[in-house]
């Protein structure tokens, strides 16, 4: 029963907005939104017929090493710049404008440098998740508890186990909240960058539909962009939890 | 003992600092000039940009895109969100949804708002409304979460008019999450203004980013991406001001919520 | 013996455009083996005092010497517990892993620290506890892990701030006879700050008393009790009594400002 509740409580509004939309257009001859049916029965035959490997991994592909690295700078600059309160006043303005600057801007200035390859995909990803990780990491690790770090003078703790025994520990929640904004602007960042020049990924292909007028594909298209973002914010979710596991919550 | 300088002056040497190597670095041939022209370079291109007309429309359209977008995001997610939030089943059955379409990237709506209204500014509205929409629901449904149980009880036996609940019980309370939606809203919707504006086209300064690098216009390029930054810059720092003037008065300690 | 030697300390703190002199002059021994405590009126420097000794603070002049070296950082063999056990658990260990961590950094095998880990977490009634995480523990077995963690280190030196200022009174009294106990069975040396007269009373072989700020040392009482206390005897013996008087009385005196006489 209770079971059933939950069930109901969980599915009971999706799926009925699922309906809505199917019975709606149903037979719809608007071809902007064409029946969700055909939308559904093209799904299969649109990405999993080749455009999986050649467009869905690849965009997915860099966006995980962009991500991944950006993850590594920003915690590690972040670390260095939180732990020494000068070079933190020098950086903080500096910083604060970097931040503000709204990444997608740096598409056209990394292709500049970097062409229209992967490695200015990947560039464009890094420059604009590495913000909020930073950031983050920052206040976070200026934020680890005085008498926390007293009791570990106080141990003798060499720097390794303050690094990471108390340091990352300490600043953790606050970088997870850090990399999971960065996690966002990844996603932005790696449809963008395909709309904007590329030759294949999920961004470039949704585009092409739309401009071939292939209305139902880009429907699915939307609809997989969809389930990728809602996907990775359950994956980071699962690992986020795993990370804080010990915090009283 | 010695003392360290005050922090807007270290600030104040770290902004030189990245001026000096934005000028250096081009001019002792570190980067190529095509690529990062020297800091004045930027400078003059900027002067230059700011005699034209198009320039300052630009800015006005951005700006107008930017607060129209967060307006309505605003309104709608603070109505919605009191409304779900106010009534216990609603909250229960939207909730998975609202988790489901919140982490769904608002860009992959581009192609749909193209389709749409072309290259009009209803494009990058709907995209700027839905990405913010998300931001102000999720505070102000945390908000709501935190009303004191007893004060509404109180208000229920009292047997105020579910208007008046609102007002004395339920606003009160979610105010700071409110204020905490706007600060970070105002920041997405800025985002994804520029955002449609470079990918889609729709008149603002983000087209003319494009548009400079379209035609080879490198340092103009560059003044203009300043110019996005110190946007930024005022919309966070006049966001964060807002935030704490609204709520000097107001006694509840208040979490951030990452969303 | 002296072990733990403080000669004129003075702390000075540097504010904005004003300086505060916290502590003036501040000279006191403590003898290896001793449990000394140390009382005075709130906002006393107490705790000035006890973050110089455990080298987390420079003084200004002055000098602290553990067993004849001076103290520059916090020296090796000596272990703290801070008044804010909430806060000098690390929240992401579990108990055990809390207790260990130290002993990991002073290079200790893994057989030595499982079991000095083991009898430092049964002498606070802790055994049963090792894998909890400090937030599934109430208060006072919080603390108890704090003084845990302290003993396996085990330090010639045990510096204790205020350990049990927020802890309810029931658990105070049980947390106070397991420091005595301790102290007897483990040979320590104990410098014990507390503002609770009958505390000091009660734990010490001598209490030190600190005029108000800036501080400086009111007066030395030896605590001649018998050497094996419990709540209910020893707190109702008339030298208690009396010694909690005297002490009582040298507090409201340094309250009221009075200096020791030069």
């Amino acid at each position: 029963m209770n079971a059933l509740r939950k069930g109901v409580q969980l599915l009971g509004l999706p799926v009925l907005l699922i309906a809505l939309w199917w019975v709606a257009t149903v037979n719809s001859d608007n071809f902007f939104w064409p029946p969700l049916s055909e939308i559904a029965g093209t799904f299969r035959e649109t990405w999993f017929t080749g455009r999986f490997t050649a467009d869905v991994l690849p965009s997915v592909g860099r966006l995980l090493a962009g991500y991944g690295l950006a993850l590594v700078l920003g915690v590690g600059l972040g670390v260095a710049i939180g732990s020494l309160p000068v070079l933190r006043a020098v950086l903080e303005p500096v910083l604060e404008f970097f931040r503000a600057i709204p990444p997608p801007v740096l598409v056209p200035v990394l292709m500049l440098f970097a062409g229209i390859g992967t490695t200015m995909k990947i560039l464009v990803i890094v420059s604009g998740c590495v913000w909020p990780i930073l950031l983050n990491t920052v206040e976070g690790v200026r934020a680890v508890d005085e008498v926390l770090r007293d009791t570990a003078r106080c141990y003798r703790l060499g720097r390794r186990a303050r690094l990471l025994r108390l340091v990352l520990p300490g600043a953790s929640p606050q970088i997870c909240a850090g990399a999971r904004q960065g996690l966002s602007v990844g996603i932005i960042l790696m449809v963008i960058s395909e709309m904007f020049a590329a030759g294949n990924g999920l961004g470039f292909t949704v585009v092409q539909f739309q401009r071939t007028f292939a209305v139902p594909q880009m429907w699915t298209g939307i609809i997989l962009l969809g389930l990728i973002g809602v996907l990775l914010s359950l994956i980071f979710r699962v690992a986020e939890a795993r990370l804080l596991s010990w915090r009283n919550e | 003992m010695r003392r360290t300088p005050p922090p807007w002056a270290l600030g104040g040497l770290g902004l030189a600092g990245l001026v000096l190597v934005l000028e250096a670095t081009p001019r002792v041939g570190l980067v190529d000039r095509r690529y990062l022209p020297p800091f004045s370079a930027m400078v003059e291109a900027l002067a230059g940009q700011a005699g034209t007309a198009e320039f300052w429309r630009s800015l006005l359209e951005t700006l107008r895109g930017w607060a129209l977008g967060l307006g309505i995001a605003m309104v709608a997610g603070v109505v919605l969100g009191l409304v779900i939030g106010g009534v216990p089943v609603a909250r229960t059955a939207t909730t998975s949804t609202i988790e489901f379409l919140r982490p769904i990237p608002s860009v992959a709506l581009i192609p749909l708002a193209v389709l749409l209204f072309g290259t009009d500014l209803r494009s990058t509205l709907l995209i700027v409304v839905y990405a913010t929409f998300w931001q102000v629901l999720v505070q102000v449904l945390y908000g709501v979460r935190d009303v004191d149980p007893v004060a509404r009880e109180t208000a229920r036996s009292y047997r105020f008019r579910p208007l008046t609940q609102v007002r004395t019980v339920l606003w009160p309370t979610a105010l700071p999450y409110v204020l905490t939606g706007f600060r970070l809203g105002a920041a997405v919707a800025l985002i994804l203004e520029i955002t449609g504006e470079l990918v889609i086209g729709s008149p603002g300064l983000g087209r003319q980013i494009a548009e400079a690098q379209n035609s080879g216009a490198v340092p103009a390029m560059y003044a203009l991406v300043i110019v996005v930054g110190l946007i930024g810059v005022a919309v966070n720092a006049a966001a964060r001001a807002t935030e704490r003037r609204a709520l000097r008065w107001h006694p509840s300690i208040r979490r951030e919520i990452p969303a | 013996m002296t072990l733990l030697d403080v000669r004129h300390l003075r702390k000075v703190y540097q504010g904005r455009g004003r300086d505060v002199e916290a502590v003036r002059d501040l000279t006191l021994a403590v003898g290896a083996g001793e449990l000394v405590c140390v009382v005075g009126p709130s906002g006393a420097g107490k705790t000035t005092l006890l973050r110089c000794v455990a080298g987390l603070l420079e003084g200004t002049s002055g000098e602290v010497r553990l067993d004849g070296r001076p103290v520059v950082g916090p020296p090796p063999g000596m272990a703290v517990v801070f008044q804010e056990y909430g806060r000098s658990l690390f929240p992401w260990l579990t108990v055990r892993q809390n207790v260990e961590l130290p002993l990991k950094e002073k290079g200790l095998g893994k057989e030595d620290r499982r079991r000095l880990v083991d009898e430092a977490l049964a002498a606070v009634g802790l055994a049963g506890d090792a894998d909890a995480h400090p937030w599934q523990l109430s208060g006072g077995m919080q603390q108890r892990v704090a003084i845990a963690r302290a003993v396996a280190y085990e330090p010639s030196v045990m510096l204790m701030d205020e350990p049990f200022a927020a802890v309810d009174a029931q658990t105070r009294a049980d947390l106070e006879d397991l420091v005595r106990s301790l102290w007897k069975r483990l040979g320590m040396t104990v410098l014990f700050v507390t503002h609770d007269i009958d505390e000091s009373v009660y734990l010490a072989e001598r209490v030190i008393v600190l005029s108000n700020s800036p501080t400086e040392v009111l007066e030395e009482v030896a605590v001649d009790l018998p050497a094996t206390r419990d709540q209910l005897t020893t707190r109702s013996l008339p030298r208690f009594a009396e010694l909690r008087a005297h002490v009582y009385k040298l507090i409201q005196q340094a309250k009221n400002g009075q200096r020791p006489v030069a």
